[in-house]
């Protein structure tokens, strides 16, 4: 390499480093370990690591444990899955656009819409891009972004607006949790509203009075979904006028990552489908008229319209994707219900216990899901340490996004969730015995 | 050679689109030429009333069964009309180029702009040089 460069020693390649600035002697790291010691030494600091294995967890914001059946990971690891690029080559790729198409129906149904696209990178990007949509569709650009919305993804939103003329206005919360009546700040000059539900402190919003606050001014709504099982519970939003429900769908048979990868799904009105942004497969029928599947409304995309595509930065992940729509298709209809039943039954077993502990508050009054704020005596990260001492990942400290409420924690109970660990959770942060 | 029908009382730009004066303001359109290079039209997106557009800059989208192209205004000036029944019949444009295919009226700011459109007989000219 170093004759291909043109120098004859290492020496001559490094000659403009001064002296000073090197290091004079060898490197002190170990020695080259054996693969046997090595993977032992990871597994021993893997160890140390807490999940919802090894912990019981109760900790969601954004990324929710669920059980995942063994068949997802056995179907997505087919190497006909697994290896496949984007099928913009519908005669070979089959397989992908009929289990994307899958998706985008399951999504419809879920959402109460009529086009769904093909995935995103995740929640949080999801949003913004949902933002930027309702821009295109009213050519206006001032943003009513609720507080409520996860922080994670407000960050976000307020990162792509940024440098575009855009306006980014927050809606406070009320007392109970849910966002405050939006009349007001919606006006002639508002895209859209964006709203979560449940939101970020798990209270159930009431989207149909956020979708007549927006509609009243031409103002589009974007209903935000961070656990997306609660979709198989609560009544789909666009069928209470949400215009573009978007998300996060790592809850359907995606494992918690460090980071991700996440499963981004947005779906809009059919009237907007040419201001959607992303990758959108449709059915159709060959020469013979068989069904067949293919990319379709491409001309939205970058590798058509380029700079004036809908989308310069988003992709659909095909991978999670696919293992969503293998979780779906397992569970069914009615399995998903009965799913999303058990894990409001698990919350509200787990507020009842907290209603009944002196010690800890319920400080929002209105419905939940699965998630639920918990007010603690004294220090929210000094309950939480019990909590892990007693092998429970107790939930997130919510101190750096709502310091006005006071020591809390945000509390997820999903079906992992069993009543014996329930109790003990509320032992610890109660701060008796566990 | 193709025949494609381009009415003596319009005047051309270089992007196939027709400009009709009408008072102030001009009436813009695609060319028979255009909407027969492009094919079946199935989705016209056109700006709001109110809009900027800038000579030469892209005001809209239209889409065929084989090509998307950008629609480029032929003068500076606020679009005061649009016709939004394009919306739901885009083949307007095949149908009927010069008439119920009109795009946008757009409110003249600067009457040395009109003199950069082609008038028929350059227009036909800039045709035949793409004609085999």
């Amino acid at each position: 390499m170093l004759e291909a460069v043109g120098v004859g020693s290492l020496e001559a390649l490094f000659a403009s480093v001064p002296q000073k600035h090197r290091l004079q002697r060898a490197l002190a790291v170990p020695a080259a370990a054996s693969e046997q010691e090595l993977l032992g030494e990871l597994s021993a600091l893997a160890a140390r690591n807490a999940h919802h294995a090894s912990h019981d967890w109760f900790l969601g914001a954004g990324s929710y444990a669920h059980f995942i059946p063994s068949a997802v990971d056995a179907i997505a690891s087919r190497s006909e899955f697994y290896t496949a690029y984007t099928p913009y080559q519908a005669e070979i790729s089959q397989g992908t656009l009929q289990a994307i198409f899958e998706w985008q129906t399951m999504i419809c149904g879920l959402t109460g819409l009529e086009v769904s696209n093909a995935s995103m990178y995740d929640g949080a990007s999801a949003t913004a891009e949902a933002a930027l949509m309702a821009m295109r569709i009213t050519h206006r650009n001032k943003i009513v972004l609720a507080d409520s919305v996860h922080p994670h993804y407000r960050e976000v939103v307020e990162t792509y607006l940024d440098g575009l003329d855009a306006r980014i206005v927050a809606a406070p919360r009320a007392p109970d949790g849910r966002t405050a009546p939006l009349a007001g700040l919606v006006d002639a000059e508002t895209a859209c509203v964006v709203l979560q539900q449940p939101n970020f402190w798990g209270a159930i919003e009431d989207v149909a009075a956020a979708a007549a606050a927006a509609r009243a001014q031409g103002a589009k709504l974007v209903v935000v979904v961070s656990e997306a099982l609660s979709l198989a519970l609560l009544r789909p939003p666009g069928s209470l006028g949400a215009d573009i429900v978007c998300g996060e769908a790592q809850s359907f048979g995606v494992p918690i990552g460090l980071g991700g990868p996440n499963l981004g799904f947005m779906a809009t009105r059919m009237s907007f489908v040419r201001n959607l942004p992303g990758r959108l497969v449709g059915q159709t029928v060959d020469g013979e008229g068989r069904r067949g599947f293919v990319l379709t409304l491409s001309t939205r995309e970058q590798h058509i319209r380029r700079e004036r595509a809908t989308s310069n930065i988003c992709t659909n992940q095909g991978l999670c994707l696919l293992m969503a729509t293998v979780y779906l298709s397992l569970l069914g209809r009615v399995g998903l219900r009965r799913l999303a039943e058990r894990n409001l039954a698990k919350a509200e077993y787990a507020k009842a216990r907290v209603r009944a502990t002196p010690g800890l508050t319920l400080p929002f009054t209105a419905p939940t899901f699965n998630e639920f704020v918990v007010g603690v005596r004294g220090d929210a990260q000094a309950a939480l340490a019990r909590a892990l001492e007693a092998g429970i990942m107790g939930g997130l400290d919510l101190a750096p996004h709502a310091p006005e409420i006071g020591s809390a924690v945000l509390v997820c109970a999903t079906e992992l969730a069993t009543r014996e660990a329930i109790d003990r959770l509320v032992a610890a942060l109660a701060g008796g015995r566990p | 050679m193709a025949d494609y029908e381009i009415p003596d009382d319009l005047s051309f730009t270089h992007e196939d689109e027709w400009v009709r004066r009408e008072g102030n303001n001009l009436v813009v359109g695609v060319t028979d030429y255009a909407q027969q290079q492009l094919g079946d039209i199935v989705y016209v997106e056109l700006p709001p009333v109110g809009s900027l557009v800038s000579k030469g800059d892209p005001f809209g989208v239209i889409e065929s069964v084989k090509a998307v192209s950008d629609l480029y205004a032929p003068v500076s000036g606020e679009v005061v009309d649009v016709n939004t029944d394009l919306a739901e019949h885009p083949e307007a444009v095949n149908e009927d180029c010069y008439g119920d295919g009109w795009m946008i009226a757009i409110a003249i700011t600067s009457e040395d702009e009109l003199e950069s459109l082609m008038d028929v007989p350059a227009y036909r000219q800039h045709v035949d040089d793409r004609s085999d």
